[in-house]
């Protein structure tokens, strides 16, 4: 192998360090688990069984779950343990409900995502990745690993934070091009995906913005369903057991009419299943309706 | 007797497909051959006539007086009997189902054949002085059920009793829980059945009079007089119930003077309904296709009739209301369910009887208990969920389960949760023992933790600070078999005193006369138990005493496994318990050769029980409530709602089948963001605990916020409702404990 090589792969890693290759057991991926809801009915179609992954890039002023943040703690389970857990909760799935991966961010640990929704799908059983999008990039070799993953994955739910690349940074410490990028990538594909925009007063509430988002998620093709995930301070006790400083303090939850107003902007009730368009044909190039 | 069929028979059942239930007194075989599954949707359903909602009106005004000020009007001198009243109304002109239990709505009746001590207290306690002479007359010659059973415990049981890790038991009132089979009033009328009753009362013996033949003869009669007297009663109030209804309407109201007469008779505690849906729609399907009867009209009958059921009170003293708070009556009404033969028996008065709560608004009774199968239509089971989370009135029982293990289809709950086969079942009720204080007794020597008294065998004292687990396993094995001693010695007693002094002629006189009984048992503090078992096992636990050396608290050194996280380790202690203590029962002599059966509810009686508890090695403290029926201890379900319901789904119902009650709360959020995908979440959840042999769960759907507010202003929230462990409850008439007790209960949320 070149010296160059060897230089770009390690850049490459650098950029995305969860190609690190995560630990085995049992021939099988580890993955670093937060914890396991056994009953989500808001995390996907039906009930479903959702395992909260360890890890995230992003430092969301308004995350609920900061406790995920830390990368490569927590509890180390195999997929197969994963998978026998979900097991038992399969008479409740019905014929919509599943296995729902989400985090932290999936996307950091993908090998084990993939590994365990590939065992999904062998048995039959609907999988669905709940992510915030930051980990995306289309270059190699990660591009083509998330491919692999999406091969096994039903339907995708995709936060999106704040339109504003600018105005997301601040938010999340990071920039959304490449977010907005997986939603295209996803509608491209005809991958089924659900879009949320968190509501946070004074910060992602401009009607400017969200018409923006509206915009923007007109254009995609994939959309079955458009949410508001109005923002909720439940989870901020933990900032102080963890020692760190809550940004948003003062910043009350929106009520249900400011919701209302939200989802009217947004048009979220247009968003009922499939819309008339084949997979294959691209986003960008379909006029915006 | 050769059962012929008549002339009025005939064109009281014209229309009727025929069968055997013609020449025998068969409801099942009635419904089988006649009734029509309904898989449609509640679409047909229609709102209140405007007299079912000016009486609803007149009820809930009755109802807000009577929470001011307790009880409204009581009867201190007329001993209640089938016939002791003349007619009552709410507004006679208005009414199509008529009959109360005495002369006006919602005065209570007078009951001393219980117990003497028990009616006079129940007065006094509400503000009234009871008549002398009946006191007299009940004290000096007229021997009660409570007299009976006090002349026979003996020291053990009393001093038991005293401590209360027995507790509830019927010994000062009905012991209730009989599901009379109330529709055969409506199909056969009184004087058919007084002829069945005539006829096994000659067949009864084979000549040698033995007692238990003696018994069954007086047993008969009596069954036979109360059937003259409901001919009586139904006639003060205009119908003659001697000959089998003509139409939905007078199908309602005879099988309702059926349960107006057990009312009137028996103060039990439970008096169900029983399982009348598919019946009644056989009628008004008739009436409908007859041309006589529109959906309005036969909606206002359910209506009515439902009302007539949110009407039963009975007198009660302050110590039954801290246990069994609201007035609970359990006017059971269970609904749906499926066929041997596989069809379910969903009907569109299943519909019609939920659609009473759009019309009349949510109350406690009746109690309504949908037996659910996979096999019910979806519609169906969409619709009472979405009754449940609009209010949280429904508890679910499992079908499947418990067609197997009764091996009939036509059973009813009586009671709470308890399946009873409704032509020949009957439960002997046995309120419950205390299990979290067995574990105590087993670490004090058999002494009380809290009074000190040595209550059970006295066993040598624990031999460290930390508690050896083999050790402590060895002396609760002989406290349970202590208990499980003394508990069935003091039901047998209880029983046949009832039997003998307080019978339930009216409602025996609706069931065959060859019965199947069951001997029910309960468990309260079953994860209470089952966690300081844990604790101990795993947790490395130290018991602090005082200076009598009783326990006054524990600390565990490491963390154990807790009841309620699909963790065996824990869950299989609570199945060990209650298989332990069924076969320790089991041993004994039980009154009539019953069926043990045992149970996991409490009722609202987890309060109360925590309340005369000491410290447990789980970590609750002195006084805590304990969780209802079999649910996990408070806090420590902390894996799921799902794995909590797994948690309690492997409790066998084979040993427990007088119930598994399951009180689950969860907020409407976390079923969904849409009202679509909650009833749809719901509908799973409920199919996916069946599926695991779930026996029963009560939903309650609601913010802990909402209860909060309600607690603080009880006059914006009059009707609402909850469930508690097997039945219903006006939130409002809980006593502050108990509104605590359920606002810190386990709501399961998702963020």
């Amino acid at each position: 192998m070149s010296t160059e090589t060897k230089t770009r792969i390690r850049k490459t890693r650098k950029r995305n360090p969860r190609l690190r290759p995560l630990p085995m057991r049992d021939g099988q991926v580890e993955g670093y688990v937060h914890s396991i809801e056994t009953f989500g009915a808001v995390d996907g179609p039906g009930i479903r069984f959702v395992a909260f992954m360890q890890g995230c890039n992003m430092r969301c002023k308004f995350c609920h779950n900061p406790d995920t943040w830390k990368k490569n703690v927590g509890d180390k389970m195999t997929s197969d343990e994963v998978l026998n857990q979900a097991l038992s909760y399969k008479d409740f799935w019905g014929d919509k409900g599943g296995i729902t991966l989400s985090g932290g961010e999936i996307l950091l640990q993908i090998e084990f995502a993939t590994e365990l929704f590939t065992k999904c799908h062998k048995l039959g059983i609907s999988t669905c990745l709940d992510t915030c999008g930051q980990p995306f990039t289309r270059r190699e070799p990660w591009f083509s690993q998330f491919n692999k993953l999406l091969d096994v994955t039903d339907i995708v739910l995709l936060d999106i934070k704040h339109i504003n690349s600018a105005e997301h940074r601040k938010l999340t410490g990071y920039p959304n091009e490449n977010i907005l990028d997986l939603a295209r990538y996803l509608s491209d594909i005809g991958k089924p995906m659900w879009v949320r925009q968190v509501l946070i007063p004074t910060i992602t509430d401009n009607p400017k913005f969200l018409t923006e988002t509206s915009d923007f998620v007109k254009t995609l093709h994939n959309v079955e369903k458009f949410e508001v995930l109005p923002y909720h301070t439940m989870g901020v006790h933990k900032y102080a057991e963890m020692g760190v400083k809550y940004r948003l303090d003062g910043i009350e939850p929106p009520s249900d009419e400011h919701v209302a107003r939200a989802q009217r902007l947004l048009h979220c009730a247009d968003y009922q299943g499939y819309r008339d368009w084949q997979p294959g044909d691209s986003t960008l190039e379909k006029p915006v309706s | 007797m050769m059962n012929t069929v008549d002339e009025t028979q005939t064109s009281a059942w014209s229309g009727f497909k025929k069968g055997q239930w013609q020449t025998e007194i068969d409801i099942r075989d009635f419904i089988e051959k006649n009734f029509v599954p309904y898989d449609g949707d509640e679409s047909f359903l229609e709102g209140p006539t405007d007299a079912t909602t000016t009486l609803n009106d007149k009820l809930t005004d009755l109802k807000m007086k009577q929470r001011k000020v307790g009880v409204l009007d009581a009867d201190t001198k007329v001993v209640s009997t089938i016939t002791s009243h003349g007619p009552g109304y709410l507004d006679k002109d208005l009414e199509k189902i008529v009959g109360l239990q005495t002369d006006k709505p919602l005065k209570r009746s007078l009951m001393p054949q219980g117990g003497i001590r028990m009616a006079v207290d129940a007065l006094e306690t509400n503000g009234y002085k009871i008549d002398p002479e009946v006191e007299y007359f009940y004290s000096k010659v007229q021997k009660t059920h409570n007299e009976g059973v006090f002349d026979a415990y003996d020291a053990d049981i009393r001093h038991a009793r005293h401590n209360k890790i027995l507790t509830g038991l019927p010994d000062a009132y009905g012991r209730g829980r009989i599901v009379a089979d109330f529709p055969r009033i409506a199909l056969y009328g009184i004087d058919r059945l007084i002829a069945g009753k005539q006829e096994d009362l000659d067949l009864t013996g084979d000549g040698e009079m033995t007692s238990d033949v003696i018994e069954q003869r007086e047993h008969i009669s009596d069954q036979i007089k109360a059937l003259k007297d409901m001919k009586e009663m139904a006639k003060s109030y205009g119908c003659d119930i001697s000959k089998p209804a003509t139409n939905a309407q007078e199908a309602i109201q005879w099988l309702y003077f059926g349960y107006l007469a057990a009312i009137k008779t028996q103060n039990g505690a439970a008096m169900s309904i029983g399982r009348i849906d598919t019946f009644v729609d056989i009628f008004i399907a008739r009436d409908l296709e007859r041309g006589v009867l529109n959906e309005k009209e036969a909606q206002e009958l359910v209506d009515q009739f439902t009302m007539k059921l949110r009407m039963v009170f009975f007198m009660r003293t302050p110590e039954y209301n801290s246990l069994f708070t609201g007035d609970p009556i359990w006017a059971t009404l269970s609904l749906a369910g499926t066929g041997l033969d596989g069809r379910h028996h969903v009907t569109k008065t299943a519909y019609r009887f939920l659609n009473t709560l759009h019309n009349m608004g949510a109350a406690p009774e009746p109690n309504i208990t949908l037996l659910w199968s996979d096999n019910l239509p979806t519609p169906f089971k969409r619709y009472a969920s979405s009754v449940s989370i609009e209010s949280s009135t429904i508890q679910y029982e499992n079908d499947d389960l418990m067609k197997r293990q009764w091996g009939t289809d036509y059973y009813g709950i009586a009671c709470c949760v308890s399946a009873q086969p409704v032509d020949s079942g009957v439960q002997f009720f046995g309120a419950r023992a205390n299990l979290a204080k067995t574990v105590l007794y087993a670490l004090n020597e058999g002494r009380d933790e809290l009074t000190g008294q040595q209550v059970g065998p006295e066993l040598k004292k624990m031999s460290s600070e930390y508690i050896d687990y083999d050790e402590f396993m060895g002396k609760l094995d002989k406290m349970m078999d202590w208990l499980a001693d003394v508990y069935v010695n003091a039901l047998n007693i209880i029983h046949y005193m009832h039997d003998k002094y307080y019978y339930e002629s009216a409602q025996l006189a609706l069931k065959n006369t060859k019965l199947d009984y069951t001997f029910a048992t309960g468990l309260s503090g079953l994860s209470v138990a089952a966690d300081s078992i844990s604790a101990i096992k795993y947790g490395h636990v130290k018991a602090i005493r005082n200076e009598d050396g009783l326990t006054v608290g524990f600390k565990a050194d490491k963390d154990y496994p807790r009841y309620g996280n699909n963790d065996d380790r824990a869950d299989e202690i609570v199945v060990w318990l209650v298989k332990q203590m069924y076969q320790k029962m089991n041993t004994h002599h039980l009154y009539k050769d019953a069926q043990l059966s045992t149970s996991a509810l409490t009722i609202t009686s987890n309060v109360v029980y925590g309340k005369n508890t000491g410290a447990t090695p789980n970590g609750r403290e002195l006084g805590e409530p304990f969780a209802p029926g079999a649910n996990p201890a408070y806090g420590a379900d902390i894996s799921g709602a799902l794995a909590s319901l797994l948690s309690v789904a492997k409790i066998p119902y084979k040993y427990a089948t007088d119930g598994i009650s399951n009180t689950f709360a969860v907020t409407p959020t976390t079923l969904g963001k849409v009202e679509d995908e909650q009833e749809d979440t719901l509908v799973n959840m409920i199919d996916g605990y069946m599926k695991n042999s779930g026996h029963h769960i009560n939903v309650n759907v609601f913010k802990r916020e909402t209860l909060i507010d309600a607690q603080k202003h009880p006059e914006q929230y009059p009707t609402l409702t909850i469930r508690v462990s097997g039945y219903c409850v006006y939130f409002a008439d809980l006593t502050k404990e108990q509104q605590d007790d359920v606002i810190s209960r386990t709501f399961h949320t998702s963020m």
